[in-house]
């Protein structure tokens, strides 16, 4: 029936009866009432947003929508979020080395500089600086775009018209935002590897040799691995949560603005979230299949 | 309804729908409600096929959830919706789906994608459900544009550079361009001048002179419910009734809409505010 992840007005909440007054109560009482209820929305909230990701997976491995949905996100996604991306990490890489060179120094260690520049790149400023590069460019829009069409009832358009929104909408975004993300990540991470170089060689004339070796010896393969495995739980998770914002965006622009805003707002907390457990999880499993600590790469 | 390659329509100056007293849509004591506010109560209502109905009544009143609950875009909270004897409810979402293809659906400010040009507005329902080539696509989509009067070179523009009245046209001729059974129209001459009004209310009866389609209009502009409709439902703000009456103030002739027993039918047919002001002053002091 109704599609799930629509508007409130969409799904309405059986069991309500007419307009009740609410009976005079005790501040414990409201108390109870306020924390109860806002646990309530929590729960619903999330199980919404699994049922609204359940669905666009079942579309995913059930019927791809056309290319000539799917390339426009794809070029929406990544090609228009690289120089964005590249010059953030350019950036990131200088200020790494800026931070961390007088420390270095005080204890004669500045050759090794590379090191903890370029392990920090990969490992984890490079993907979540693309992540979160990805969910404020790219989440916000999807978010705004998908709000605005709520709201101007385009969805329901779709739906009377015998297209799934999930299907055409979701499906393209979710598939750009988790097949262009490592690829942006991976820009991310050399962009800010030339920068860190550039600043740490040229302009405080760190050993160039030294500089290369100490990093190929710091940085594993697997510390890579890391930082694209999980740019690939960052991207779906900017993708299904603007798009789900964007859903149940509430009405005129205010409403369209709010999604947006709580579409950045969440993906980054759940980028973070998500980025902590990976951490812990993959570290976890490297040093179970290399006790000795050497990279699997 | 024709066969999918008949998309040449004959103009049918008076159509005779053998089948008018069979019922296309049943409302079985629908109830929706939102949170806590009830929107529609028991309604209980069939639609024949063939008829134009015209849907009227006050801001608030539900008439916009009740047609959206009529093409299964809301869930009913009681009570159930049967499009051509078959319940929404139990329908899967493929059903569903082959079902929503025998609407057309106009909405009121006609939700056209911002994204796409006129022609793949239009044409976008027959890329989505039919295979046809590329060529039957452009006919069909320049033969709809033609009948609701819009001229060819429309069709390379995109939503943003028509006018209201000129995006309603699109709107139509992209509801109808799969040759629907059931033609809701929301709100089609709201922010719309007076003339361009009458040209959307033509386009209407134009539609049913040459379609063997059903509609529903839901409005609260009289003069297109007088013009269009040949039954007419007024509903009634639920809160502001009494526990026993019924949602549904009015369902008859648009002749009789005057000389309704009902005073607040009157009132609004008249557009009186009647004991309204006397509500609202209530409300404010209160």
């Amino acid at each position: 029936m109704a599609e799930q992840g629509t508007a409130a007005l969409s799904s309405p909440r059986s069991g309500g009866a007419m307009d009740d007054p609410t009976p005079s109560e005790g501040p414990f009482v409201r108390w109870v009432t306020e924390w109860g209820s806002a646990v309530v929305d929590g729960v619903t909230t999330v199980g919404d947003i699994a049922i609204f990701a359940w669905k666009m997976f079942v579309w995913l491995f059930t019927r791809l929508p056309r290319r000539g949905t799917i390339l426009p996100n794809f070029y929406q996604v990544g090609v228009l979020s690289l120089p964005v991306v590249a010059l953030t990490g350019t950036f990131i890489g200088m200020v790494l080395a800026v931070n961390s060179y007088y420390q270095f120094q005080a204890f004669g260690l500045e050759n090794r500089l590379g090191v903890v520049i370029n392990t920090s790149l990969v490992r984890e400023l490079g993907p979540v600086l693309a992540a979160t590069m990805l969910a404020g460019r790219v989440g916000s829009a999807m978010a705004a775009v998908l709000g605005t069409m709520r709201v101007t009832e385009q969805i329901d358009a779709l739906t009377t018209m015998g297209a799934d929104p999930i299907h055409y909408l979701v499906v393209p975004r979710f598939l750009a935002c988790i097949l262009l993300i490592p690829a942006l990540t991976i820009m991310a991470d050399f962009m800010g590897i030339v920068g860190g170089y550039f600043y740490s060689v040229v302009i405080l004339g760190i050993d160039h040799a030294a500089y290369l070796n100490h990093s190929r010896e710091g940085v594993r393969g697997f510390d890579l691995f890391n930082g694209i495995f999980k740019s690939f739980f960052f991207g779906g998770v900017i993708a299904i949560v603007s798009c789900y914002r964007g859903f149940n965006c509430q009405a005129g622009a205010e409403g369209v603005g709010k999604a947006a805003t709580a579409a950045f707002v969440y993906s980054f907390v759940l980028i973070l979230a998500i980025d902590l457990t990976l951490n812990i999880f993959l570290d976890a499993l490297y040093f179970k299949l290399y006790p000795g600590g050497t990279s699997i790469l | 309804m024709n066969s999918d390659n008949d998309y040449e329509y004959e103009l049918d100056p008076e159509p005779n729908f053998d089948d008018t007293s069979e019922s296309l849509i049943d409302v079985d004591d629908l109830s929706v409600v939102f949170e806590k506010q009830t929107i529609l109560q028991d309604i209980n209502v069939s639609i024949l096929r063939g008829q134009t109905i015209a849907v009227i009544g006050e801001s608030g009143c539900g008439k916009t959830v009740f047609m959206k609950t009529l093409v299964g875009l809301i869930q009913p909270t009681q009570g159930s919706v049967s499009f051509d004897g078959r319940r929404f409810d139990e329908m899967g979402m493929a059903e569903l789906t082959q079902t929503r293809k025998r609407f057309g659906f106009v909405f009121q400010n006609a939700a056209l994608f911002d994204s796409m040009s006129i022609f793949e507005n239009v044409a976008f329902p027959l890329r989505q459900n039919e295979v046809v080539a590329e060529t039957e696509v452009r006919d069909r989509v320049m033969q709809h544009l033609l009948e609701v009067g819009l001229p060819g070179e429309v069709a390379r523009k995109y939503p943003a550079e028509l006018s209201g009245g000129m995006r309603k046209r699109v709107g139509l001729a992209r509801a109808l361009i799969l040759k629907p059974e059931l033609v809701v129209y929301d709100e089609p001459t709201t922010g719309l001048d007076p003339i361009m009004s009458d040209v959307i209310n033509e386009l209407i009866l134009e539609t049913r002179r040459r379609y063997p389609v059903t509609s529903i209009v839901v409005t609260h502009d009289m003069h297109t419910a007088r013009k269009v409709a040949d039954r007419v439902l007024m509903f009634y703000p639920r809160r502001r009734l009494g526990p026993h009456e019924s949602q549904v103030l009015f369902d008859g002739s648009p002749s009789d809409l005057e000389h309704d027993d009902d005073r607040r039918v009157r009132q609004f047919v008249r557009g009186e505010a009647g004991e309204r002001l006397k509500e609202m002053s209530l409300q404010s002091e209160g």
